[in-house]
């Protein structure tokens, strides 16, 4: 399929129609099962108790946080390289997004570090460069917003999307270069993940349902997004109708 | 060449004879930092704990005085399609204004820094780390916040706006640079600290001019 072709928003109106409830379910079997297996059906930790539960909203929100973020900056990308209104709009979408999946991240770990380590907040290295990323969130969005020209606002935040990917890596290897509090990871590694099956699943599966409910939200807030930029061209035409009927 | 040190001699000149906003940028550096010892107490132990990170934080929250009028003020006066002409690549033009904003905004502020760090109570062995850290990792601040400024060209919640850009951004800095003192003060080798704040520079060295130029073009257009 030419991808270029769904720069038509009819097309892309068509194909998220089809797409959209295969998320939309998908998100909602994955999630519903996802909670009942990591909440109910999976044993507690030997040494945190039920506490390591948290782990199954905690951590998912954290790779959603990152993966929210490299789909940003795809579309920064998409959109400096190819002026492709779609990945203008798909960028406006998903910040939000990403910033409340990186708050439901900082927000769970705080819940789980009062219990495991005793305080809400540690200057750990990784909580420390996964709260840059919800400011680098935050000042997209501002700066997304910040001009009256649409056009003008995503192309400038773009950039910054890019200039602030840096920010990725160090997050992901924070744990490693530092020798820190927070615990180093434990399913994505060259050996195996050290994690249970019990436990793995469950995590697993937030993790899938997750990302389908965040192609499903960012689906519903382009469509959302088209439909604005279709109105306001709308109106201004409209507007501009009105001022040569007056001026007749 | 020639147009990126034509364009350098303009900024510099412009900033010499406007000393008062170079004035103003320093007086805010000593009066924020006058601010903490009022705050925190006077005792000379605390404030000798905590002088480096003042110093830093307060330099970084100064360096973001001048960015508002460094390409906005191109942007009203028309220079900013002058610079799109120019027969000088973009991304140079760019770095030639980010070196005058550091030489007339940063290297005042560093030759301010030891007096803030006298009133501060910081130990006097770690006054030539403090400095080294600060001439090391001000370059970084004044290329990011060269590209803060350029993404804001146009914006309508400027100074606010260009807070939440840099801040974030900056925060590595910080981090490294305090580390280099604190390890002075603890008898700890602060090479690797200076290193990769030097690091740092060299790298948005690299990336900023064209950040920078991508935003002026589109803030041009």
């Amino acid at each position: 399929m030419n991808w270029q072709a769904l720069a038509n928003p009819a097309r892309f109106k068509r194909l998220s129609d089809r797409l959209l409830p295969w998320f939309a379910g998908g998100a909602a079997l994955c999630l519903a099962v996802g909670l009942y297996l990591g909440l109910v059906a999976s044993p507690p930790d030997y040494q945190q108790g039920d506490s390591v539960r948290i782990m199954y909203v905690h951590v998912p929100a954290a790779w959603m946080a990152m993966f929210v973020y490299a789909n940003l900056a795809v579309a920064a990308a998409a959109s400096l390289v190819w002026r492709h209104p779609l990945a203008d709009v798909a960028g406006r979408a998903m910040a939000p997004i990403g910033a409340a999946f990186t708050f439901l991240c900082l927000a769970t770990g705080s819940l789980w570090g009062k219990p495991m380590w005793g305080t809400w907040w540690v200057w750990d290295a990784r909580l420390t460069s996964v709260l840059i990323l919800f400011f680098v969130y935050i000042a997209y969005m501002a700066l997304n917003s910040a001009f009256d020209d649409d056009t003008r606002g995503a192309r400038s935040s773009a950039i910054l999307a890019l200039v602030g990917a840096i920010n990725l890596p160090i997050i992901k290897f924070s744990v490693d270069w530092w020798n820190t509090l927070h615990q180093p990871a434990s399913v994505s590694r060259l050996d195996g993940p050290s994690i249970h099956a019990s436990m793995l699943t469950p995590l697993l599966l937030m993790a899938v349902g997750f990302t389908l409910l965040f192609f499903a939200l960012a689906l519903v807030r382009m469509r959302a997004g088209l439909i604005e930029r279709r109105l306001a061209a709308l109106s201004y035409t409209r507007s501009a109708d009105a001022g040569v009927a007056s001026f007749r | 060449m020639s147009a990126t040190l034509a364009l350098l001699r303009r900024d510099l000149s412009l900033a010499l004879r406007n000393v008062g906003e170079t004035l103003t940028v320093l007086a805010f550096f000593v009066i924020a930092a006058t601010l903490f010892p009022f705050g925190i107490g006077p005792e000379p132990q605390i404030l000798a704990r905590v002088a480096t990170g003042i110093v830093w934080v307060v330099a970084l929250l100064a360096s973001l005085l001048p960015l508002e009028r460094l390409f906005q003020s191109e942007a009203d006066e028309g220079g900013l399609d002058q610079l799109l002409l120019a027969p000088a690549p973009l991304e140079a033009l760019v770095l030639a204004k980010c070196a005058a904003l550091w030489i007339g905004s940063a290297l005042p502020l560093i030759a301010v820094s030891p007096i803030v760090a006298t009133m501060l109570q910081l130990p006097t062995e770690a006054y030539g780390t403090l400095l080294a850290s600060l001439l090391l990792g001000t370059p970084s601040l004044a290329l990011l916040g060269g590209i803060g400024a350029a993404l804001a060209v146009g914006a309508r919640k400027g100074s606010a706006l260009l807070a939440l850009i840099v801040l974030p951004l900056a925060i590595p800095v910080l981090i490294f640079a305090v580390a280099a003192v604190e390890a002075q003060i603890g008898g700890l080798s602060v090479r690797p600290h200076l290193f990769l704040l030097a690091g740092f520079a060299v790298f948005w060295l690299t990336v900023a001019p064209f950040a920078m130029a991508a935003a002026l073009r589109q803030a041009a257009s």
